[in-house]
């Protein structure tokens, strides 16, 4: 695995100076007793029922789930994509989503999405740019050289700058999708199933490379994803969230030290974690498909 | 690529196609038994006169009223095609962002699209004052409906995700319309181009044949009328040309405006 050793290797040179600043203290997410109910013609779905969680400033927190069980929509929500029905969502003490307010999205949480966002039409350098300049926060120069700076120090992606994402690979694609959401400073990095359509080893190595990022970077983050070990391997806490309605069941504190190696994964902790989840999550599957339903993303 | 353009077999083929249709249309002029054909012009005879300094008809790339024909078709074709452009993209646009406005505008387009452009002639005459005004009219109709609609389709068909990727980055509606919808729709956009600038010759050529006193559509009809056959083919070989020389203008602008789409999908040159 050297490639993971070099990506290690080229951010403990990145800590030295980092190009984002750590902010301690911000990124606190409160979600309080938060449901959504999709009304299309009367057919009231219950995405998401009385949802409650805390997020400290900083925490890495994994959400869970089957097919289904309304994660993404939490994910949506707490994006700003969408409204809440009821609840209510905070961000440091300012109101994300109430039930009154329209959605409304920002780049103090900025979304790392599954199928991945990269504007094809922009090299991977001006999609970098493109928050710092559009919130008005840099001139186009100074946006230039953050992006490139922040490029280089997350594993040396300065080299592919002027590349079209469309022709690079698809892992490659995803890391510069986190750089392109971390230069804007978030609070919260949301991550919605970013890794899903990889291979085993490529994931890995992504793994590695996200867990350095958070090392240096540190910021809140949620990981959205429905891959289980990948859950307890990254996050300090994995909520289990079970379907229809889509509610959370149970939160896993995960005390496995930082900084995570792979060997983890083989260690008896991990797999004490892991067998006390699937017990969770393999009961909601089975429900959900007795009931026969259809697989959601 | 290695080897030269005039080596590669695509070259090749291509004269291959062309030479066979030449010698196709020489046989069937000359040797069917069918007395309709014969009577047509070989394309020797047409080549003959085409190239002539002094042609039987008038008609030939010496004499200057073979460009004034010329001069008019494009002056109109590109009348036409630009205000077509000038409309259509920002009304597509508008048409698939807003869903007020598309509601009252797409049953409307909906309607008058289907209405062949030809059909509009006599209006048109009435409407505009002057002739040129109204061939220019039934010209734009066909391209401004085209425009639009590959518009509309181009920007509809822009992943959602790229929408929510550049709300969560901060951006304001500005800037969606400027690096999110008009990039993104470009390809389609330029397909759209490509089918309008065909339309509009198209239309252009019937039009002129109707109602124009210059232009190749008005020469070709003219050359019929006068029982001067070479000059019919003549006038249908330079609208060919012409037609082939816009779509290719078009093509290099489009893929200067999205070297990204070239780059990425091997769809360069």
């Amino acid at each position: 695995m050297s490639a993971i050793g070099e990506i290690g290797r080229a951010l403990n040179e990145a800590e030295n100076s980092t190009a984002i600043t750590p902010r301690p203290n911000e990124g606190h997410l409160s979600i309080q007793n938060v449901s959504k109910i999709y009304d299309p013609d009367g057919a009231h779905v219950v995405a998401v029922n009385n949802a409650s969680l805390e997020i400290a400033p900083g925490d890495f927190v994994a959400i869970v789930g089957p097919s289904g069980c309304g994660k993404s929509t939490l994910m949506n929500i707490v994006a700003g994509f969408d409204n809440v029905t009821s609840g209510l969502v905070k961000l440091d003490g300012n109101d994300l989503a109430t039930p009154n307010s329209p959605p409304r999205p920002g780049p103090d949480r900025v979304v790392v999405f599954q199928n991945g966002a990269l504007f094809p039409w922009k090299t991977v350098l001006e999609n970098v740019m493109y928050g710092p300049i559009v919130q008005h926060k840099m001139t186009p120069k100074e946006a230039e050289e953050k992006a490139i700076d922040l490029l280089a120090k997350c594993g040396g992606l300065d080299k592919v700058a002027d590349s079209y994402p469309p022709q690079l690979s698809s892992g490659m694609q995803r890391r510069v999708e986190i750089v392109r959401a971390l230069v804007n400073e978030p609070k919260i990095l949301l991550l919605d199933e970013p890794f899903r359509a990889m291979d085993t080893v490529s994931k890995t190595v992504m793994h590695q490379h996200l867990l350095e990022m958070y090392r240096v970077c540190r910021r809140t983050i949620v990981f959205i994803t429905h891959d289980l070990e990948e859950a307890i391997y990254l996050a300090d806490r994995v909520v289990v969230m079970t379907s229809r309605p889509g509610t959370i069941k149970s939160i896993i504190q995960v005390n496995l030290p930082r900084p995570r190696v792979p060997d983890m994964m083989l260690g008896a902790e991990y797999l004490a974690l892991k067998a006390q989840a699937i017990a969770g999550v393999h009961e909601e599957a089975k429900k959900a498909f007795e009931r026969g339903e259809k697989e959601h993303a | 690529m290695g080897t030269p353009w005039w080596r590669s077999r695509k070259f090749w083929l291509m004269w291959v196609g062309y030479i066979c249709a030449v010698a196709a249309w020489y046989a069937s002029v000359k040797w069917l038994p069918i007395d309709a054909f014969n009577r047509l012009p070989d394309p020797w005879t047409v080549a003959k006169e085409w190239f002539s300094p002094e042609p039987v008809y008038g008609v030939s790339i010496f004499t200057p009223v073979y460009y004034d024909h010329i001069l008019y078709s494009v002056y109109r074709a590109t009348a036409a095609f630009a205000l077509a452009v000038v409309l259509g993209v920002p009304l597509g646009i508008i048409m698939a962002w807003n869903k007020t406005f598309d509601a009252y505008a797409s049953a409307l387009v909906g309607l008058l699209r289907p209405i062949p452009p030809l059909a509009w002639i006599p209006l048109a005459i009435l409407m505009f004052p002057g002739i040129e005004l109204a061939v220019i009219y039934v010209t734009f109709l066909v391209a401004f409906f085209a425009t639009i609609m590959n518009t509309y389709v181009g920007v509809k068909s822009i992943d959602q995700d790229y929408f929510r990727a550049a709300a969560s980055l901060g951006s304001s509606s500005r800037d969606v319309l400027r690096h999110v919808i008009i990039p993104g729709a470009l390809p389609n956009i330029f397909t759209g181009l490509q089918i309008a600038m065909g339309a509009a010759w198209f239309s252009l050529a019937a039009g002129e044949m109707i109602a124009a006193q210059y232009g190749l559509g008005y020469l070709i009809f003219e050359a019929y009328n006068l029982i001067q056959f070479p000059t019919i083919v003549i006038g249908m070989a330079t609208l060919g040309v012409a037609g082939y020389i816009s779509s290719a203008i078009i093509r290099v602008v489009g893929n200067r405006l999205m070297r990204w789409h070239a780059q990425s999908f091997g769809m360069g040159g």
